[in-house]
């Protein structure tokens, strides 16, 4: 196959989530010599979007997505190391986490695929984070961003909590807050004070890239 | 006499048959389809088709939701309807036993919620609409996070108390019950149709 047929495949692939056919696609590039970063932007990312694109059009529905959503994770189990050894793909890192309370993770966990795969360390605490635990781990990891994920009305508030803890700590201002998840609205993100929100997958990786860019900007002014 | 109509969630319609005869409320039921709460987004038009539909045909109209996941949709497209109102709640489990919902997820927020109708049709509204029987392999994506299967139940009946076993031993969990009746569902009801239906 050629390089174009193999992109080609990637992207056919991902979007019906034939994990199988996906990850040979993948051997076979890097067999011919194909640029891992070739295959993840010119091909599974585009992919994945495109899911994204149906399911918010009601064409997908959950279980489409989610099977997709593992075949670009089994990429990108493949392609990992190849991407690591390029430090100049390190975008910065994403501690991200369910907020107590909540153990829905179906959204956060297709956002750490697509910031994976933009070049982000992404750290996932799991669900029903306290806030003493992002807190604990903000301060070992040191992210650029931390992202708060809620799914009930009921767990929303956690955000709010969470920012203030940071805020105890000391924190704040040396961490860019997202705040994400199906209730979630940018007027409540701003209501409690984050500093990103994303409405999907999709722009929370443009979201985060920008505030990072914007945030290394100030600090060389 | 009012003509009353009552645009309900499927979920909760044969509870809402159930309860107005009980009462001798004369109330028009007009169910709309159970499955859309895998698509909330929809549930606005979907309501929105009934409104437009009976339109003119009744002097009061109660639309039996909760929010249900439409996060205030359903309250927009409401606020364009004077006078026409929704149940309150989030969801028909905060309808039927609000207090002991909130108390349960407090305690083990990996609490997976059942009520009778979705005990009852669980292989079809659940294992289908997600995608289980397809792809079994999500079964970990969807409920890996869950620790319990907690049935509110409305009628423990020999036939749903089955339809719940099954439905957590399908995914793979404890099942606790506990019996909150149709009286969160009668009096949220009641209130919202004071008036307006013959006693």
């Amino acid at each position: 196959m050629t390089d174009e047929e193999i992109l080609q495949l990637l992207y056919e692939e991902t979007l019906t989530g034939n994990a199988p056919a996906v990850a040979g696609g993948v051997n076979d590039g890097l067999a011919q010599g194909m640029p891992p970063e070739s295959m993840l932007f010119d091909a599974l990312i585009p992919s994945l979007e495109e899911v994204g694109a149906r399911f918010e059009r009601g064409d997908y529905f959950v279980p489409e997505m989610l099977i997709a959503a593992r075949a670009m994770q089994g990429a990108l189990d493949i392609l990992r190391p190849l991407l690591a050894d390029n430090e100049s793909a390190q975008i910065g890192t994403f501690l991200m986490g369910t907020v107590k309370g909540d153990v829905h993770d179906i959204g956060k966990n297709l956002c750490n695929i697509m910031l994976e795969g933009a070049g982000f360390n992404v750290i996932d605490l799991g669900v029903n984070v306290p806030p003493e635990k992002f807190i604990e781990q903000i301060e070992e990891h040191q992210p650029d961003v931390v992202g708060f994920s809620a799914f009930l009305t009921t767990t929303m508030p956690m955000f709010k909590a969470n920012i203030n803890a940071l805020e105890k700590a000391g924190l704040r201002d040396r961490v860019i807050v997202m705040v994400g998840g199906a209730p979630v609205t940018q007027e409540y993100a701003d209501a409690v004070g984050a500093d990103g929100y994303a409405a999907d997958a999709s722009t929370a990786v443009r979201k985060a890239k920008e505030l990072i860019e914007l945030r290394r900007e100030k600090v060389l002014v | 006499m009012s003509r009353v109509a009552v645009i309900a969630c499927g979920a909760l319609a044969l509870d809402v048959r159930a309860i107005s005869r009980a009462r001798g409320w004369a109330v028009d039921l007009y169910p709309v389809p159970a499955p859309l709460h895998n698509r909330p987004a929809q549930i606005p038009d979907a309501v929105q088709a009934e409104l437009e539909r009976l339109e003119g045909e009744y002097d009061r109209v109660l639309i039996a939701y909760g929010d249900c996941g439409t996060y205030g949709a359903l309250d927009q497209l409401l606020e364009r309807h004077e006078g026409i109102e929704r149940l309150q709640g989030d969801s028909c489990y905060d309808v039927l036993a609000r207090e002991e919902v909130r108390a349960a997820l407090e305690e083990q927020p990996g609490t997976y919620l059942l009520t009778d109708f979705l005990a009852r049709t669980f292989e079809h509204t659940v294992v289908r609409e997600l995608g289980l029987d397809r792809h079994p392999e999500l079964l970990g994506d969807y409920f890996g996070n869950y620790t319990r299967v907690l049935w509110l139940a409305q009628r423990r009946t020999p036939a749903n108390q089955a339809a719940a076993e099954r439905a957590a031993a399908r995914i793979g969990l404890p099942l606790e019950v506990l019996e909150v009746g149709n009286a969160g569902l009668e009096r949220a009801l009641e209130t919202a149709l004071a008036g307006a239906v013959r006693a």
